[in-house]
C-alpha cells in the first residue's frame, strides 16, 4: 500500500471528500420534488411507455402492437378518424388528449427477454417519466414487467399475454389485462372439440416450456379430460427450438389420436409445419382421423404456417373479420393508416391504451391507485368484443372468446381464419380464486 | 517491488492519479451522464456492472490472449447463486455476492481445467460449447433450480433462514434487496455497483502490473517459447480463467442485486459475444478500454433503441418538410429496432481504422495533442492504461 501514501496530504484528502459528498448528493436534489405520485405530469403533455418485442421470436407481433399504440395515441389526441372512440360506450375522452394534456410516447425493445424488457421499462420510468407502461407478447416478459411496475408504482396495461399467471398467481394491483387467458381458451374450445371429434379421444401435448405453455397445457388438459378425453403424454419443448422433429416422431407411436400444440409465434409455425410434413394429419389411429389442435391462434401465425392451418381449430381474442361496429371502425382506421388489417395483438394493445386514457379521464388523475379504482369493475362495450367487464378481483377482462378454424378456401392473404363460434362471456367466466389462479393483488402503489 | 516504478507500464504515482481520476469519473457519473441522456439509475447500474464484467474478461483475453466465447455462463451462474442466496438466506446482498463468486469460481475451475488443454479457436469453441450447455441445461432439466424461461424470482414466502432467525422475515410484501437496510435499487444501487467496479478496477490494475500479470502477457506473446524454457504455463492460464470467471460471477450477482431476477437468457451465446465486443470495441489489453466499450454498447442498447419516429421528427424539425421526411426515413433505419445496425457499423469502423479500439483513438488524439503542444508531459494516464 506504499502507493497510496505517496503525495496525498490530509488537506487534499479532505477536499476530495467534500467534492465527493457533493457529487453523491447532487442527483438526489434533481430527483426529489413535490410529487403526489411517481412521474406526475406537470406540463402540457403526458408520456406513455410502449414496451414491445422489436427483435426475437415475437417480433412480428411486436411490430403490429406498436402500430396499434401509435394509432391509439393519434385518436386520443384528436387526430385521424377517431376509430373506436366513436363506438366506445364511455364518452369521457374528448379528443383533446388525456385530462387536457397531449399524449406523447416513448418506445422500447423487450427483445422477448425479461432482462432487456425490465431494463427498457426502467428507462421509461426513471428517465422518460412515463405514467404507464404497456406491452407484451411473451407472458414471461409481461409478468416480469408487471411486477417491476408494481414495485416502482406505475400502472402496467398488459398487451398480448395469455398465461393464466398474469392475472392468476402473479397478479398485481397495478397491472391490468384485457387479453383472454389459457383457462378461457380451454373453456371455449372444449364444447367445439367435443362436437367435432367426440368424447373418446387420446391427446398428446407438446408445450412451450415456460409460464404460458405450462398454464395452457394444464387448462386444456383439464377441459378435455372433463369431456372424457385421455391425456397420453405431455412433453415440454424449449422456447425457440426451431426443429421439432425429435418431439414429433414419438407422437406417431404413442397411440394418441389428437396432437395439441401449446406453441405460439414462430414455434407454432415450425411445429405445425413439421407435424404436417410427418404426415400426422393423413394418419388413422384407433379408427379415427388424426387431428391437430392449436389452442391459441393468431392471424400472423396462420400466415406463417400457410396451407397447414386449414381445418385446424383454435381460439383467439379477436379477429378483424368481426362485423360489429367497434371492430369495423378499428379495422377501417388501421387499414387506412397502414394498408392491411390489424392482428389480435394490435387490437388488444389499442383497446388497452384507450381504456387507460378513459380511466384517467374519469378518475380525474393519473395517480395509479385512483386510476386503478376507475378500471376495477368497469363495464363497457363497443370495443369489438361485445359487453366487457374489467373484474376487480383479479384485473382480468371478461368478454366473449372466439373459436376459429383455418379456412379451407382463403380469399386473400389475410383471410385465413374463419370464426366458428363466438363463445359467450358466461361460458368463459370463472371464480377468481380457483386453484389454477389463486393469487393476491396486494395493495396498489403510487410510487413517490 | 520498487515503490516508484511498478513492473510494467506507468509509475506508481501515475497509476495512483489514474485510479483517482477513474474513481472520480465513476462516482460523478449521475452528474455528467445526464448531459447525454444517460443519467438514470438503471443505465448507470448497467454501466458499472458490465464494466466489471468486461474488466474481468479482459484479464483473460487482454492479458493471455485466450478468447473465451462462453463467459456469459459465469454471469448466469453468479445470478442464480445470488438469487438462491436471496431466497434461502437473506435479502442482504453481501452473502449473495460471496456465493456468486464462490460458485462461478468452482465452475470456472472445472470448465477452465478442460478447455485450457487447447488453445486458439479450439479453446474458444470449447468454452462456447460449455456455455451453450449451461444455457440449455438451465432451460430444460435444471428447471427446478432455474425456473426455466420464466426466470428465478424472489417471492414473499421464501424461507430466508437468516431473516427468519432474526425474526424480521416478512411474508406479506415482496422483499427487496438491501445492504444492511439500504435498498439496492435506484441511486444507492448504482453507488454500490460503482464502488465494486472501482475495487475491481484496482485489483485488475494490480494484476496487470504484478509479476503474475507479466507472466500472462508473456503467454500471450509466445506461449510455445515459454514452454520450451521449461515453464508450465497451465497454472497461470487457469488462474487467469478462474479470476475472470469470478469477475463475471460478481457482475451476475450485482445484476441480481439491483433487480432480483435471474433468467437463462443471460447465459446465451449472444451475451457471451457481447462481452467480446465490449472488450474489442474499447481496446483489448488496456485497463480502461473494456469499461468504455461496455458503456458504449449499453448506451446504444438503451438509448438508440428508444429513438422512434416522433423523436426523429423533433430532431430534424429545423429542416424543410421534404428534406425532413427523407432525413427521418434514413435515420430511422439506424435507430429503434435498427440499433444493432448502428452498433455494427460503429464496430466495423473501429476495428478497421482503430484496431486497438477506443483506447487507440484516445492515444492517437493524445499524441497529436502532445506534438502540437511541443511539451513533453508524460500523460501516462492514457499511455499506461
Amino acid at each position: 500500500m506504499t502507493v497510496f501514501n505517496k503525495g496525498v496530504s490530509r488537506r487534499s484528502l479532505m477536499k476530495g471528500g467534500v467534492a465527493l459528498t457533493a457529487g453523491l448528493a447532487a442527483p438526489h436534489f434533481f430527483t426529489k420534488g413535490a410529487y403526489a405520485y411517481l412521474n406526475e405530469p406537470k406540463g402540457g403533455s403526458v408520456t406513455l411507455g410502449f414496451n414491445v418485442p422489436q427483435s426475437g421470436a415475437y417480433a412480428d407481433e411486436g411490430a403490429d402492437e406498436l402500430r396499434a399504440y401509435q394509432l391509439a395515441v393519434k385518436h386520443i389526441n384528436g387526430e385521424g378518424d377517431g376509430g373506436m372512440l366513436n363506438t366506445f360506450t364511455s364518452k369521457a375522452l374528448k379528443g383533446n388528449g388525456i385530462l387536457g394534456k397531449k399524449v406523447e410516447y416513448v418506445t422500447g425493445d423487450t427483445q422477448t427477454k425479461s432482462d432487456a424488457a425490465r431494463a427498457s421499462a426502467k428507462r421509461m420510468i426513471e428517465k422518460d417519466g412515463v405514467v404507464m407502461v404497456t406491452g407484451g407478447s411473451s407472458s414471461g416478459v409481461a409478468i416480469a414487467v408487471q411486477s417491476l411496475c408494481q414495485e416502482a408504482g406505475i400502472i402496467f396495461m398488459a398487451g398480448l399475454t395469455h398465461s393464466n399467471d398474469t392475472t392468476g398467481k402473479d397478479r398485481r394491483a397495478n397491472g391490468f389485462r384485457h387479453f383472454f387467458n389459457a383457462y378461457q381458451s380451454g373453456a371455449a374450445l372444449a364444447p367445439v372439440l367435443e362436437a367435432n371429434y367426440g368424447k373418446d379421444r387420446k391427446a398428446y401435448h407438446l408445450t412451450a416450456d415456460y409460464t404460458w405453455g405450462w398454464t395452457q397445457e394444464e387448462s386444456i388438459a383439464n377441459a378435455t379430460e372433463a369431456l372424457g378425453w385421455q391425456t397420453v403424454n405431455k412433453v415440454r419443448t424449449p422456447l425457440g427450438a426451431g426443429d421439432f422433429s425429435q418431439y414429433i416422431t414419438p407422437v406417431l407411436n404413442s397411440g394418441a389420436d389428437v396432437l395439441i400444440l401449446n406453441h405460439y409465434g414462430k414455434d407454432m409455425v415450425n411445429s405445425l409445419t413439421q407435424a404436417v410434413q410427418f404426415g400426422l394429419r393423413d394418419k388413422q389411429v384407433n379408427g379415427k382421423d388424426f387431428v391437430i389442435v392449436v389452442p391459441l391462434y393468431s392471424r400472423l401465425m396462420a400466415q406463417g404456417a400457410g396451407e397447414n392451418v386449414k381445418g385446424i381449430f383454435g381460439s383467439t381474442n379477436w379477429h378483424w373479420s368481426l362485423s360489429d361496429e367497434g371492430s369495423q371502425a378499428f379495422v377501417k382506421s388501421f387499414g387506412a393508416e397502414y394498408g392491411f388489417p390489424p392482428s389480435q395483438a394490435a387490437h388488444t394493445c389499442y383497446v388497452q391504451t384507450l381504456l387507460y386514457a378513459d380511466a384517467a379521464e374519469r378518475a380525474g388523475t393519473f395517480a395509479p391507485c385512483d386510476l386503478g379504482k376507475a378500471l376495477e369493475g368497469f363495464e363497457f362495450d363497443g370495443m369489438g368484443n361485445g359487453p366487457t367487464l374489467y373484474r376487480a378481483d383479479d384485473h382480468q377482462c371478461f368478454k366473449k372468446v372466439l373459436v376459429v378454424k383455418g379456412k379451407e378456401n382463403p380469399s386473400s392473404q389475410f383471410d385465413l381464419l374463419e370464426v366458428v363460434q363466438e363463445v359467450p362471456r358466461e361460458q368463459v367466466t370463472y371464480d377468481a380464486n380457483i386453484p389454477q389462479f389463486a393469487g393476491s393483488l396486494g395493495s396498489c402503489n403510487n410510487g413517490a | 517491488m520498487a515503490p516508484t516504478v511498478s513492473a510494467i507500464g506507468g509509475s506508481a504515482r501515475t497509476d495512483f492519479i489514474f485510479m483517482m481520476l477513474f474513481a472520480a469519473a465513476v462516482l460523478t457519473a449521475p452528474f455528467w451522464a445526464s448531459f447525454i441522456g444517460a443519467g438514470y439509475p438503471d443505465l448507470l447500474q448497467k454501466w458499472a456492472i458490465y464494466g466489471l464484467f468486461a474488466i474481468g474478461f479482459n484479464i483473460l483475453f487482454g492479458l493471455t490472449g485466450y478468447l473465451s466465447f462462453g463467459h456469459a455462463a459465469f454471469l448466469g451462474i453468479g445470478s442464480y447463486a445470488a438469487v438462491w442466496s436471496f431466497k434461502l438466506l437473506t435479502m442482504n446482498v453481501l452473502p449473495a455476492i460471496a456465493f456468486a463468486i464462490l460458485f462461478s469460481a468452482l465452475f470456472a475451475l472445472a470448465i477452465g481445467y478442460i478447455s485450457l488443454r487447447r488453445t486458439g479457436i479450439y479453446f474458444s469453441i470449447l468454452t462456447l460449447a460449455f456455455a451453450q450447455m449451461s444455457y440449455n441445461l438451465a432451460y430444460s432439466v435444471l428447471t427446478p433450480i432455474t425456473n426455466g424461461e420464466t426466470g428465478l424470482k424472489v417471492i414473499p414466502t421464501d424461507p430466508r433462514i437468516l431473516e427468519e432467525l432474526a425474526g424480521v422475515r416478512n411474508t406479506a410484501v415482496a422483499p427487496t434487496t438491501s445492504l444492511f437496510g439500504v435498498e439496492m435499487t435506484g441511486y444507492p444501487g448504482f453507488y454500490f455497483c460503482a464502488v465494486i467496479l472501482i475495487i475491481g478496477f484496482f485489483i485488475a490494475m494490480k494484476i496487470a502490473r504484478s509479476p503474475f500479470g507479466t507472466m500472462l502477457k508473456a503467454i500471450k506473446s509466445n506461449q510455445t517459447r515459454m514452454n520450451y524454457t521449461g515453464f508450465n504455463t497451465r497454472p497461470y492460464t487457469l488462474a487467469a480463467f478462474v479470476i475472470s470467471g469470478m469477475y463475471a460471477g460478481m457482475a451476475g450477482a450485482l445484476l441480481a442485486s439491483t433487480d432480483p431476477l435471474a433468467g437463462a437468457e443471460r447465459m446465451q451465446w449472444t451475451a457471451s459475444g457481447e462481452v467480446v465486443l465490449m472488450t474489442i470495441l474499447g481496446g483489448a489489453g488496456t485497463l480502461l478500454g473494456p469499461v468504455l466499450g461496455a458503456a458504449v454498447i449499453k448506451y446504444f442498447e438503451n438509448i438508440f433503441s428508444a429513438f422512434n419516429e416522433q423523436v426523429l421528427n423533433a430532431m430534424f424539425s429545423f429542416l424543410p418538410e421534404v428534406l425532413k421526411e427523407g432525413a427521418v426515413a434514413v435515420a430511422g433505419l439506424f435507430v429503434g429496432e435498427g440499433w444493432h445496425l448502428t452498433l455494427g457499423v460503429v464496430f466495423m469502423l473501429i476495428v478497421i481504422f482503430l484496431p486497438g479500439g477506443i483506447m487507440e483513438g484516445i492515444r492517437r488524439v493524445h499524441k497529436l495533442f502532445k506534438r502540437s503542444d511541443g511539451s513533453s508531459r508524460s500523460g501516462a494516464a492514457a499511455e499506461s492504461a
